[in-house]
């Protein structure tokens, strides 16, 4: 039975999606999702414990070995994104229910949480394989699966954005096919294991090369790196709020995950930044994106647009730091990864609730809500504290092992502008609080104004446990810390 | 010869091109999800020609034959096939569920709609 924790890790979520359609009445949906997700967070709390005490966990497919079988590879890097993909997935589903009463019409909510499963599953799948052409295929399900949720917003725009999304992303998933035969065509396996370890022998070839260009572009167009980011602020903002929420926390982080996986573990650090230039190229777009986009969400009037460009600026930041291409570097993103996922599930939960009660996110309606909502809007400044990166909080801990690596390595002015950058993230978050503590309530047009009162529970209970994790790891960092330099230690133990 | 033996990579090559040149300069919905698809396709070439192994027959076992295609990349591209499909017929329901909402499939026409319902938006706030 434990032995097949890994694989019972995709298979629950996946076959649990059609299961929905049984169930039809939407409240037993819902309950059934939470629990698949909650068993999807408990089998990755036990992974997890299982790899740190015992190391790497092989679990191969059909008892088939591995360079023919397809094998699923979970090391402390995998368990590590288990953990953050599950426990976000949960603690937003609990809230979901309330939230898509709201936001989409009633016929729609199985559909809703068949979506959401299936793309839960396709994240689960791409941190668990350790097949490159598995990981394409999962991050199709879970990328064709975002599709369709974000098409489920209310506005008109939800569509357009959603087709944008849907363009870009699959030109990106295609791109990442062509690389992945040119590398079979060279080495003739797809074992991410096996073609480390064949690669370096024909790592001087033109195809390679090719091949590395195409993954990288490929990925940097799903992880929406400045400036192949256009279509995500339009998808964040437009998409029903939980669905958001969701992605926010965990979509981009997936897309990360396999960039590191692919220049660290498959390509080999030598290859990706001193054969190529690779650091260089990641330097300058980071830095560009935090700027480009920080600036960008300084003006913009829809706080849910306002975030998802915060968001960019945060991939930013994961970016340098994988680009220093140390141990402390990699840690740093790692951290980032888990602690960005935590700010901004609950900062999207936030306006999920905040949406529940006026039915929009535009930063003009946030007049007076500092008094209207205290709780939400409290919570709202407790995560934007952290994307500042106020000590006590994650984003404190995260910045600071940024710091530290670029200071290690003697990169003075890439420190200095990381330092500016987070500048421009009081200004965005100022913005929002002055509105909703320093301005008074709007003049009632109706009545409906007037009654605006706080979130109900179902949206303050899942809230207020991610702002306290968001305080919990900004104090207490021996967990996340710890995990994360085990995984960026063995990340480059791996690499040849 | 070179040229002549390696024509099928040519092949990918220039639809990939094309592929990627509607996707990108055609404002047509429907249009770019033809674009999409031609960019797809050739990658599917692309990997049918990769099994290819010179003087190889058809992956069968049969008496007298010792070389064979590689049937491996056949197998990806079935499931890429499949993915590609899937992705078509979301686009296309998306571009009907765009008409409905627009009234248009020209992605002009569409732009201009939202950017004359965020001029709305802005004269409302001040209205207020």
């Amino acid at each position: 039975m434990l032995a097949h924790l890994p694989i019972f890790q995709v298979i629950i979520p996946l076959m649990a999606a059609p299961l929905c359609l049984f169930l039809r009445h939407s409240r037993l949906v819902w309950l059934f999702s939470v629990i698949v997700s909650g068993l999807a967070l408990s089998i990755s709390i036990i992974l997890l414990q299982q790899v740190m005490s015992s190391g790497i966990i092989i679990y191969e497919m059909g008892g088939w070995n591995a360079p023919w079988g397809i094998e699923y590879r979970i090391d402390k890097f995998s368990a590590f994104m288990q953990l953050i993909i599950t426990s976000v997935s949960t603690t937003i589903l609990l809230s979901a229910q309330t939230s898509i009463e709201k936001e989409i019409t009633e016929d729609k909510h199985t559909l809703f949480y068949i979506l959401y499963l299936l793309s839960l599953t396709g994240m689960l799948g791409i941190v668990s394989t350790g097949d490159v052409f598995n990981a394409f295929v999962f991050l199709e399900i879970s990328s064709l699966s975002a599709y369709a949720l974000i098409a489920l917003g209310r506005d008109r725009r939800a569509l357009w954005a959603a087709y944008q999304y849907l363009i870009m992303g699959t030109i990106g998933a295609t791109f990442i096919l062509i690389a992945i035969g040119l590398m079979y065509q060279m080495t003739g396996t797809l074992n991410m294991n096996d073609l480390s370890r064949r690669l370096p022998e024909v790592a001087q070839t033109r195809t390679v090369f090719t091949a590395f260009t195409f993954v990288i572009v490929g990925l940097c167009l799903k992880l929406a790196l400045f400036p192949l980011h256009h279509w995500l602020p339009n998808a964040y903002a437009f998409a029903p709020s939980i669905v958001t929420a969701f992605f926010a926390a965990t979509a981009t982080k997936v897309a990360i995950y396999l960039l590191i996986r692919f220049t660290f573990s498959v390509f080999g650090l030598s290859f990706a930044f001193t054969t190529l230039p690779l650091q260089i190229l990641f330097v300058v777009l980071g830095l560009l994106g935090i700027f480009v986009a920080s600036t960008a969400a300084i003006y913009q009037k829809n706080v849910k647009q306002l975030f998802a460009y915060s968001s960019l600026a945060q991939v930013g930041y994961m970016i340098v730091g994988l680009s220093i291409s140390t141990v402390s570097g990699l840690t740093a993103t790692l951290l980032h990864l888990f602690n960005h996922a935590l700010m901004k599930s609950a900062l999207f939960l936030a306006l999920g609730a905040v949406m529940y009660r006026i039915g929009s996110v535009q930063l003009s309606q946030f007049q007076g809500l500092g008094r209207q909502m205290p709780l939400t809007m409290a919570a709202i400044v407790v995560g934007g504290l952290s994307l500042i990166g106020v000590p006590l909080t994650v984003g404190f801990v995260s910045k600071w092992y940024l710091i530290m690596a670029l200071i290690e390595n003697g990169w003075w002015p890439v420190t200095v502008l990381i330092l500016l950058g987070s500048v421009l993230a009081i200004v965005y978050v100022w913005r929002i609080v002055e509105i909703a503590y320093f301005k008074p309530p709007l003049p009632a047009v109706n009545q409906d104004r007037e009654l605006i009162k706080e979130a109900p529970l179902s949206f303050l209970v899942p809230i207020w446990v991610l702002v306290m994790a968001n305080i919990y790891f900004g104090i207490d960092t021996r967990l996340s810390v710890q995990v994360a330099e085990a995984a960026a230690q063995s990340l480059f133990g791996v690499s040849p | 010869m070179m040229f002549m033996g390696l024509y099928n990579y040519w092949i990918v090559v220039v639809l990939m091109m094309i592929g990627l040149y509607i996707v990108i300069a055609h404002g047509n919905l429907i249009k770019k999800i033809v674009g999409l698809t031609i960019f797809q396709t050739s990658v599917f070439i692309f990997y049918i020609s990769i099994a290819k192994v010179d003087g190889g027959t058809a992956p069968i076992l049969e008496d007298g034959v010792s070389q064979y295609s590689n049937p491996l990349p056949h197998v990806l591209i079935l499931t890429a096939i499949v993915v590609g499909i899937a992705t078509t017929a979301l686009g296309l329901a998306l571009a009907v569920r765009l008409k409905e909402a627009y009234g248009s499939i020209e992605e002009k026409h569409i732009q201009d709609l939202d950017n004359h319902t965020l001029e709305n938006q802005s004269k409302d706030e001040q209205g207020c």
